[in-house]
């Protein structure tokens, strides 16, 4: 295995200290990080259960007794590495509101209805190519404290393994011509209107499905560059 | 070589998917790390915003070696049985605790023995990209010629890298360790080239 990373590809991701996010005051660190050579233990991949899978993980609109309310919708993409090869067998976690922009998570006091039939939580393993594929219903847009009259756009949240402990990657996905984006500090906090759009999903009809779900594409690059093929 | 999709907080609605068992979901990942070799351990800790208050929503990643110093994810760790990966979200009063074993040491790229340690990712919300760092143990002499811990001048500063043993209780040994984000004895943070 011979990954390499060039240590300036961590750039472009967003700074932590950012006054418009207002959690960020009190919990960005205030040192610059130390930067030291990665070790085996940084480049190596961590190793989790496969075991655990269960046939609707990557469906959420079949964990319960009936489908939940909302638009159905498909959100597939690929997993790729720095040199754009294929990032297969990881693991990909997702989660979301429902269609009403209400998480299920008892923290979340949003004056909108929880689903009894819509958890919001999904994971799934990229494929020999790099595919993943969810389906789900759209996510709402919600209140957040953040400032006077906040609001987040509709998202997903995605959590991403890939070669190595250094590609470790937790993101948020957004949906095209959403008018909430250019008023979030959170996705704003990507100063960089080309790297911005890469959180922005694509409407794509080569994944949706006629008569039944709207397919969405979103394709993530984590660091790292694989120089061995790992089909051989 | 394209640019990587950039890093976005985790937010605090993260649990039913990554740490929680409810809603009859199964758990992927525990606090816990097996291992049938080495001495059991306990890490605890807290996690602590820059007033000093405690995170009651931060997501914490370990990955460590196992007890012969072997990385599970690693060619030379390809037939062990032994994941050494494990995570734990923080409670109301921002405590975590993993279960895990002893890791044991492995060489640098430059071919330097490392001390036993534990890597660590933080993730919360208020982080729009997730913290590095690593757990050493007080009680091992290594400390003092690990390549890693001498890239960090300030003495003060390094020992917020170490996790001080406590009493025992049952069959773990017990490891304090807490985590300052901001201020005060701010925990080392480390960005791997």
């Amino acid at each position: 295995m011979t990954d390499n990373y060039p240590p300036n590809s961590a750039t472009g991701q967003p700074a932590n200290a950012l006054p418009p996010y207002r959690s960020t005051q009190k919990r960005a660190p205030s040192v610059p990080p130390v930067v030291v050579p990665a070790t085996l233990g940084e480049l190596s991949k961590p190793v989790f259960g496969h075991n655990k899978f269960t046939e609707n993980d990557a469906d959420l609109t079949h964990q319960h007794k009936a489908d939940p309310q909302g638009e159905r919708i498909i959100v597939a993409g690929r997993l790729l590495d720095e040199g754009l090869r294929p990032v297969s067998g990881h693991l990909i976690e997702v989660w979301q509101t429902n269609a009403a922009g209400r998480y299920i998570h008892t923290a979340d006091q949003h004056d909108a209805p929880i689903d009894p039939n819509f958890t919001g939580a999904g994971r799934t393993l990229t494929d020999a190519d790099g595919w993943y594929r969810f389906t789900t219903v759209k996510p709402g847009a919600y209140p957040w404290g953040n400032h006077t009259n906040a609001w987040r756009p509709a998202h997903i949240h995605f959590s991403l393994f890939g070669p190595s402990f250094l590609s470790r990657l937790v993101t948020q996905m957004y949906f095209p011509a959403d008018p909430l984006l250019a008023l979030d500090p959170i996705l704003q906090s990507v100063a960089n209107a080309t790297e911005r759009a890469r959180l922005v999903s694509i409407l794509d009809f080569d994944l949706t499905q006629p008569g039944w779900a709207l397919g969405y594409r979103f394709d993530i690059i984590l660091r790292g560059n694989n120089q061995t093929p790992t089909e051989s | 070589m394209k640019n990587l999709t950039p890093s976005q907080t985790i937010g605090p609605f993260f649990a039913y998917s990554l740490t929680s068992a409810k809603d009859g979901r199964r758990l992927l990942v525990s606090n816990r790390v097996d291992s049938v070799s080495g001495t059991q351990i306990r890490v605890k800790g807290q996690v602590f915003d820059g007033d000093g208050e405690p995170v009651p929503d931060a997501m914490l990643e370990i990955w460590q070696a196992d007890p012969e110093g072997r990385l599970a994810g690693a060619n030379d760790g390809a037939n062990i049985k032994f994941t050494g990966f494990a995570r734990a979200a923080t409670d109301q009063e921002g405590n975590f605790i993993f279960e895990t074993v002893k890791p044991g040491r492995f060489h640098t790229s430059n071919d330097i023995l490392q001390a036993p340690h534990i890597s660590v990712i933080v993730f919360a919300r208020g982080i729009l990209t997730h913290l590095h760092t690593r757990i050493y143990f007080a009680d091992e002499t290594s400390n003092d010629n690990d390549p890693i811990l001498a890239a960090i001048e300030d003495p003060n500063r390094r020992a917020t890298l170490i996790s001080v043993p406590e009493s025992d209780e049952k069959s773990y040994t017990n490891y304090h360790f807490d985590i300052r984000l901001q201020g005060k004895g701010e925990t080392v943070f480390f960005q791997w080239s």
